[in-house]
């Protein structure tokens, strides 16, 4: 991939239109390049159809991975995805957005040696692609068992629940805040994972089983109570994921040129052009996960000139994995590391640079500024529990559900799973690992 | 480097390499090729009988099975014999003789069963000035339904007498190619050497049908919708073909026969094992037809480098060395005992060896070990099959390792590999006889 850049005399501020629409659609291709049909089939030749195979283990899901890749290897990627989606029905997206390299490929025992391990996230991805482009059903409905499921949030976790339901038998309300399904899918993931819409094409796919009815623009907390849900259905999963941004506590971080990394990406992720969407020349992002390294790239990929992620620790305490720092680096993506915020730098009440304080080992050292137009905090989203929950209904911890091993809260009839709970990995694939291991818990229950 | 000189039945050439009789010999464009490439020696392609030339298809001819690399690992073929006029053949054969004195030329033959076209045609080759004669009685497809080529090699007494006649009416040295569509290929060996024959060379092509197309329904290759068994050739071959060179390198009623090895050979370690194994030189035909003729470079220069390294100062020196290795089953020592072992350090924990001895042999390799993941062999059971040795992805890590007087906690007996006992006086066995 060629990156087009900005020549250095574009405006300052945050401005739109720092490159055209055609350099950015060309920025924002796809992050790995689908695998052809033949390339697929050598690289599913690689695999070595491990016993007990380790892919598997670390997979969230536990997809049969040594199984799918067989399939594909001998000519059947319809197949292939029919396994895959068994137990990952946003087996698309996870083959798109999981960090493989710290999940499935991180394990691979190809790794040994000068060896590298097997593409597991593209040949899922030509799987998945593969059966939705030739429209294969693989799901049918057991037999109408009459009980409602109320699902809140039409995010992954929410979204796999509603399917695995609908699958037993069961139908569905799925109750979502915003206008479009697919919580992070669709607002949070990075443009380059998520081409050509498609969220919404996976939202379609898995609500054309039938059973599911999506409700747009309901609030928990607003425009109904855990309690009326409860009334209405014979068990609820909450799926709402977290809310806003969290707050540095440093002076300077209410003004103007402030913003918060999700907020920015969702702007980004929902305009009809991305050559509209205003960026800083100079952007500084402060954080270290996945949504610091996004945010970054993407800003990048739209024209600022400069980017630099400030993370408080070293490259190995990240969040976001090495190969993630790679690939930001690659872009034109500076990372400062042991950089401890202290203050947003102010001119005429708008945001012009962040002071830090070196921590870690050079803790003594001097204060520096980075000279940014725009700061993007990604240092995590908070919980948005309060705004749902009716009165302490239920037990919770660091501001999120806590659940049992089924998926269970605090409160009878309620299951909950995704980033709203306690202890998880804030990954997709875990979100769906929830809501179908919430699914079957409820079946389970409503069976007896 | 070593001198690769080679006699084989009298003919002489600069190296043990020829090309079998079939496209790569068919005209002398091509020898002319093979020859400045550096190829000791052709088989010309099958000359027929004069008369209007045969007629192959023109729908495809040739179809592969490949391996994962898209390696061409089987080759499959529904070709006859040279399809140019017998006439201008001749006159070619006769050229590129004159052109090449030092490179062996072989005119390879098919007419029918009668005695007055054999001896035509014999005293035509003769005049070309070529160094031998190589009888066709191998070719499985479209010439066999004729009464030629697998029809005649499949019947000792048609081998003899051909065979027979061409030692009558010819004095160039007589090379007979077997099919390998036989139960005992030692039959028509024995017929060729009956008749005569200063040679064998084998084997030809194998009959096969390659695949079966899944859209249409229809057999590979197809032709206008249908399709033919075809020979078999290539590297999947090579491992009958070491069996019937083998078997006829063993075979006293064969003793000095001269042998000329082909089937799968691609280079300089096949070329050594057929030479190891009885024969006197080997041709190549599917590692051209898929590489062109620069492989043989790498086959001189490996050859070489070989016998320089294990001290054979000639061809001739090599040839049947791994013979005396090879016996029939009841003759095996019983008490030679091997157990796998697996190298830690390399094991990259796969568990292949572990499921396959699981699902399919004797349940002797762990998958675990205090509840982590590691393959450790279970030597009591454990049989030394070599099963997981062959599905180990990673070279050397899983090994067989050699008991020597100690005790196999399989069978709770103590290992003597140095007192040999063969079936034929295992006490287990109802017509043992106690004297060796
Ligand atoms: C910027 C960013 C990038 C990320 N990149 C990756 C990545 O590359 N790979 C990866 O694996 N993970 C990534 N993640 C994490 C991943 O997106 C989440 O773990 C996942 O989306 C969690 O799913 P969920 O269903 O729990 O929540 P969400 O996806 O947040 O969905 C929750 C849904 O509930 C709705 N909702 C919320 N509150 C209410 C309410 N009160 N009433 C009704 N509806 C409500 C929301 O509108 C939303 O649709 C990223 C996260 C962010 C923020
Ligand atoms: C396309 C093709 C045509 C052949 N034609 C002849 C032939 O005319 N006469 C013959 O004796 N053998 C013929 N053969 C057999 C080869 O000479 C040789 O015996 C056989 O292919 C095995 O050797 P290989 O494994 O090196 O190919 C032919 C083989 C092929 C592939
Ligand atoms: S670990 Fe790697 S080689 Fe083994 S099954 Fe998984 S993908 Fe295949
Ligand atoms: S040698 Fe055979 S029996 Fe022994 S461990 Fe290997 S597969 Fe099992
Ligand atoms: S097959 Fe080889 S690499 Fe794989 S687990 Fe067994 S010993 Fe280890």
């Amino acid at each position: 991939m060629e990156l087009i850049t900005t020549a250095h005399n574009g405006p300052s501020g945050i401005a739109a239109e720092r490159l055209n629409e055609a350099e950015c659609q060309s920025n924002f291709c796809e992050m790995h390049m689908p695998l052809e049909e033949n390339a697929a089939r050598v690289e599913a030749e690689r695999c070595y159809f491990c016993f007990d195979a380790p892919c598997t283990e670390a997979c969230p899901t536990g997809i049969d991975i040594p199984g799918f890749i067989r399939m594909i290897a001998n000519g059947n990627a319809v197949g292939a995805a029919g396994l895959i989606l068994e137990e990952n029905i946003m087996g698309g997206t996870c083959a798109r957005a999981c960090p493989v390299e710290t999940l499935c490929e991180g394990v691979c025992v190809r790794n040994h040696g000068d060896d590298r391990p097997v593409t597991i996230g593209l040949l899922q991805r030509f799987a998945v692609d593969e059966a939705l482009q030739e429209g294969t059903e693989f799901f049918s409905r057991s037999e109408q068992t009459g009980k409602s499921i109320g699902v809140v949030g039409a995010g992954p976790a929410g979204l796999s629940c509603a399917h695995r339901l609908s699958v037993l038998g069961h139908n569905v309300v799925v109750y979502e805040a915003r206008s479009k399904s697919g919580g992070l899918n669709e607002y949070g993931l990075a443009a380059y994972k998520m081409l050509n819409g498609f969220a919404q094409r996976e939202t379609e796919f898995i609500t054309s089983l039938g059973g599911i009815e999506i409700v747009h623009d309901v609030i928990l907390g607003r425009d109904v109570t855990v309690q009326e849900l409860q009334k209405r259905h014979d068990a609820v999963f909450l799926g709402i994921g977290l809310g806003g941004g969290n707050m540095l506590g440093i002076p300077g971080e209410e003004a103007e040129g402030v913003a918060d990394a999700v907020a920015f990406i969702d702007g980004l992720r929902q305009a009809d052009q991305l050559s509209a969407v205003p960026v800083g020349r100079r952007v500084v992002v402060i954080g270290g996960g996945m949504t610091a390294i996004d945010a970054a790239v993407q800003a990048k990929l739209l024209g600022a000139e400069e980017v630099t992620i400030a993370y408080r620790r070293g490259a190995d305490a990240m969040k976001a994995s090495i190969v993630e720092q790679e690939f930001a680096k690659i872009r034109g993506v500076s990372i400062r590391y042991w950089a401890q915020p202290g203050a947003v730098i102010l001119e005429d009440g708008r945001a012009a640079g962040v002071e830090f304080q070196p921590s870690g080992d050079t803790e003594a050292g001097e204060k520096f500024v980075i000279p940014a137009d725009m700061v993007l905090k990604a240092i995590g989203q908070g919980s948005h529990l309060e705004r749902a929950e009716s009165a302490g209904l239920f037990e919770v911890a660091s501001g999120r559900l806590v659940v049992d091993e089924e998926r269970r809260t605090s409160c009878s009839g309620i299951w909950a799973g995704g980033d709203c709970i306690a202890g998880g990995d804030d990954l997709t694939v875990s979100a769906v690992q929830d809501g179908k291991v919430a699914a079957n818990s409820i079946h389970r229950a409503l069976s007896l | 480097m070593n001198d690769l000189k080679s006699n084989f039945a009298g003919i002489e050439s600069p190296n043990p390499f020829w090309l079998a009789s079939a496209p790569p010999t068919d005209k002398a464009y091509n020898v002319n090729r093979a020859f400045e490439a550096g190829w000791g020696g052709v088989v010309w392609k099958t000359l027929g009988e004069a008369g209007p030339p045969i007629v192959n298809v023109s729908g495809p001819r040739y179809e592969a099975l490949h391996g994962k690399d898209r390696s061409v690992i089987g080759f499959n073929n529904i070709e006859l014999i040279t399809d140019r006029p017998l006439e201008l053949n001749l006159q070619e054969i006769a050229q590129v003789k004159k052109d090449w004195p030092d490179r062996a030329l072989v005119v390879s033959l098919m007419v029918p069963c009668q005695e007055a076209a054999w001896k035509s045609i014999l005293s035509q080759v003769e005049d070309t000035g070529a160094d031998g004669l190589e009888l066709n009685f191998g070719c499985p497809h479209g010439m066999s339904e004729r009464g030629m080529g697998a029809a005649v090699g499949q019947v000792p007494d048609y081998v003899e007498m051909v065979t027979a006649w061409c030692k009558e009416y010819s004095r160039l040295p007589v090379i007979v190619k077997l099919t390998p569509n036989v139960t005992n290929i030692r039959q028509p060996a024995q017929a060729a050497k009956k008749g005569g024959a200063d040679a064998v060379s084998l084997i030809n092509t194998i009959n096969s049908v390659m695949s079966v197309d899944l859209d249409s329904l229809s057999i590979n290759p197809t032709i206008d919708a249908m399709g033919t068994h075809g020979g078999y050739c290539g590297p999947a071959v090579k491992p009958i073909a070491l069996h019937m060179v083998s078997d006829l390198g063993r075979d006293p009623e064969c003793e000095d026969l001269p042998i000329s090895a082909i089937g799968g050979i691609s280079n300089w370690r096949d070329a050594a094992e057929f030479l190891l194994l009885g024969a006197g030189n080997v041709q190549v035909c599917t590692a051209a037809m898929t590489h062109g003729f620069k492989i043989v470079d790498d086959m001189i220069d490996g050859l070489s480098r070989f016998m320089q390294e294990k001290g054979f100062a000639s061809v001739s020196d090599l040839v049947g060395q791994a013979i005396p290795s090879l016996t029939d089953w009841q003759h095996l020592n019983l008490n030679y005992t091997v157990k796998a072992q697996i190298d830690q350090d390399l094991c990259i924990k796969c568990g292949r060896c572990h499921i396959v001895c699981e699902d399919t042999s004797h349940q002797a390799i762990y998958a675990r070990h205090n509840g982590e993941r590691r393959y450790e062999v279970n030597e009591e059971e454990c049989v030394g099959c070599n099963l997981c040795v062959t599905v180990c992805p990673v070279e050397n890590c899983l090994t067989l390792r050699k008991l020597e007087n100690e005790v196999d906690v399989r069978t709770g007996q103590m290992v003597s590999p140095a007192e040999k006992l063969q079936w034929t006086r295992h006490p287990n066995n109802p017509m043992a006889n106690a004297d060796p």
